[in-house]
């Protein structure tokens, strides 16, 4: 019985060091970030020239869920959406606080959609953040290509 | 499935201090509670996050039900999208019970067309097609459950949000195991 045991000893005692070890690096790591600043960024001024390639990959992964380019779904299809008056299909069943929007499409704006659409459009349905601002630049090119413009 | 109201309702009752006066109120029905505009325009906001979620559960759930009419499954497969379209059928049922609990309207559901159409259904020729868009519907339904997390007034949404976005990460899971796509070589893909 005992030696059936002693490897799990053994496996306890290593775990327990492991454990240890890991509370210190988390510790560490902790306040590392906490210097750093939180992880994503969401500062605007920090978008630089998109990439569309990354774009498309970010557009079919965090955007996918709800959009396509060319068929309305759970929101609005995108192709043309740059340069687009918001709200603006007339096939789509946006929220009034949409509709009644005169913001136009674009770097700006859609960033700031991005980093919050409550605070560009109050009274929205859309909701969803993208908290990357890399991130969010590359899909803005992205967008901004399949726009034509 | 009823899970958040209940366990919302629980909460309620017990008054653990984790809901304010104002939102149990609200979600028992009693508007009157509900004494501030702010706590009143916060559960508009959750309504309509919840009835987007909804758009989407509702749309899986035709997703999976044209892929198991497809012809194109076989038996095993289908027996997983059967499964699959259940959880979706709880989400469902879980987010119209909390949107009415919240006084929304609950969304409808499109005809099954509009989906075939929104869905380009005509270009699926195999069963990997069908499991390709499967697994990008998952991977999206993931995210954008994540992505709805920061936005939530009332912070069991969030919580209820996240469970969601497990269960979608299941689904994507076993997926991509299916297709044989390897998994992920970097930490957090999902969200950000
Ligand atoms: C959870 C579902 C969901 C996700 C995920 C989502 N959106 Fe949306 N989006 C919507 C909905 C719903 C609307 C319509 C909002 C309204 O009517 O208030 C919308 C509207 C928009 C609009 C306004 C379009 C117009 O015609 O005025 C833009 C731009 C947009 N989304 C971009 C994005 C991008 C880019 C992503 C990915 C980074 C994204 N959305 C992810 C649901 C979503």
């Amino acid at each position: 019985m005992s030696s059936l045991l002693r490897p799990f000893r053994w496996i306890t005692s290593v775990s327990l060091a492991g454990l240890v070890l890991l509370a210190a690096v988390l510790a560490v790591a902790s306040w590392r970030v906490s210097i750093a600043g939180p992880l994503p960024s969401d500062d605007p001024a920090q978008i630089t020239g998109g990439d569309t390639e990354e774009g498309a990959r970010t557009y079919q992964s965090r955007c996918t869920g709800c959009h396509s380019l060319d068929a309305n779904r759970i929101g609005p299809r995108h192709r043309g959406v740059y340069g687009r008056v918001a709200g603006s299909l007339p096939d789509f069943d946006y929220s009034s606080a949409l509709t009644q929007s005169d913001i136009v499409w674009n770097d700006e704006t859609l960033n700031a959609w991005l980093i919050n659409p409550e605070d560009l459009i109050p009274g929205q349905a859309m909701g969803f953040r993208l908290n990357d601002a890399q991130a969010r630049a590359d899909v803005i090119a992205y967008l901004r290509r399949e726009s034509g413009k | 499935m009823r899970f958040l109201q209940n366990s919302l309702s629980r909460r309620a009752m017990v008054g653990s201090g984790v809901l304010s006066a104002a939102t149990i109120g609200l979600l028992a029905g009693e508007h009157a509670l509900a004494g501030s505009k702010m706590v009143a325009t916060d559960t508009a906001g959750d309504v309509a996050i919840l009835n987007v979620a909804l758009a989407l559960e509702h749309e899986a759930i035709a997703a999976y039900q044209i892929g198991a009419e497809s012809g194109l499954l076989t038996a095993d497969v289908t027996a997983v999208a059967v499964s699959f379209q259940s959880h979706h059928k709880e989400h469902r049922d879980a987010l119209m019970g909390t949107i009415e609990t919240l006084g929304g309207q609950p969304a409808d559901p499109k005809r099954r067309r509009a989906y075939e159409r929104a869905l380009n259904v005509a270009s699926l020729k195999s069963q990997t097609d069908v499991l390709e868009l499967a697994a990008r519907l998952e991977l999206g339904a993931a995210n954008a459950y994540l992505g709805v997390i920061p936005s939530f007034g009332n912070r069991d949404l969030a919580q209820v949000s996240a469970r969601l976005a497990a269960d979608e990460t299941m689904h994507w899971t076993a997926l991509a195991q299916a297709l044989g796509k390897s998994l992920p070589g970097k930490a957090l893909m999902f969200g950000g």
